[in-house]
């Protein structure tokens, strides 16, 4: 955020974020007492780490009004994450099948 | 001749970033890998394992976990207002929400490490299983990552802030990159929990 901002605005959405993710959290911890079956728990509790973790990179870093080459630079870090995730993923599962 | 490195305080014209935000995202993008690789190894090792444990077999414990994380967001929460006490140019308002970061830090390492002591006093070491290696590196890598924030939080808290005498945009700027690495501190948290201590 380089350039002028309205910090009353701001501060106001920081108050949301705050409360968005305490209630994210303790909705966590009620599905993981539900005792769901783990075809469905995990991509729940998944499902809610990337929301709180989407609000916490959105605003609390404020990556919603940030600069492009930011955009990118993340974009490419993106990728490459995802090949790191999935690549030995990819390898154990063929040793795994032979 | 000014010896001075330009565009730490202004942004540069071609970006329109200055330096130290491009610098602390580069960063964070290599943070990213770093997590990233031990993710992909906790998953392996799941995958890999039918009988993968639940976390509560080693001991671990939901409500402390999460206390510990309602401690991170909170602390994430009083970094940016730290920071808009800087852009508000309330000095005292600055050093009360840096504190209460600093001490929010502090309380998640303290209450990390009286699970670690439990943990070791029960025998369970990182040697005893996969589950343990991995807990072990992820968490203590993260809380390497909490200690390295708090304490440079604590040190704009304290002589750093003599720059906003000098250079005052160049120390919001500090502040502000602190706080993104502190963030990413708190997101990296939010998936270790879940993944930790209640799949």
């Amino acid at each position: 955020m380089a350039h002028q901002i309205d910090v009353d605005a701001w501060e106001r959405k920081f108050k949301v974020v705050l409360l968005v993710l305490v209630v994210g959290t303790v909705l966590t911890v009620t599905a993981s007492y539900l005792h769901l079956p783990p075809g469905l728990g995990i991509p729940v509790a998944l499902a809610i780490a990337v929301a709180k973790g989407s609000f916490v990179v959105l605003y609390f870093m404020h990556l919603i009004d940030e600069k492009q080459l930011i955009y990118w630079l993340l974009g490419l870090a993106a990728l490459f994450f995802f090949f790191e995730l999935f690549i030995p993923m990819f390898t154990e599962s063929s040793s795994f099948g032979g | 001749m000014s010896m001075a490195i330009p565009y730490t305080a202004e942004a540069r014209p071609d970006t329109g970033l200055t330096n130290v935000k491009i610098g602390i995202w580069l960063f964070l993008a290599s943070e990213v890998m770093l997590f990233g690789g031990l993710f992909a190894s906790y998953i392996i090792l799941r995958v890999g394992d039918p009988n993968w444990p639940h976390g509560a077999e080693f001991g671990l414990s939901v409500p402390i976990a999460f206390v510990n994380t309602l401690v991170l967001i909170v602390s994430s929460y009083t970094m940016v207002m730290a920071w808009t006490s800087l852009l508000r140019d309330k000095l005292s308002r600055f050093r009360l929400y840096q504190g209460m970061t600093v001490l929010c830090g502090l309380t998640f390492l303290g209450i990390k490490t009286f699970e670690y002591n439990e943990k070791f006093h029960h025998g369970h070491f990182p040697s005893e299983h996969n589950f343990l290696a991995i807990y072990f590196t992820l968490t203590g890598l993260h809380g390497l990552h909490v200690l390295g924030g708090a304490l440079y939080n604590a040190y704009l808290l304290g002589p750093g802030s003599k720059m906003l005498k000098t250079s005052r945009q160049q120390f919001i700027n500090r502040v502000e990159c602190s706080g993104l690495f502190w963030h990413f501190v708190d997101l990296v948290w939010i998936f270790l929990f879940p993944v930790l201590y209640l799949l």
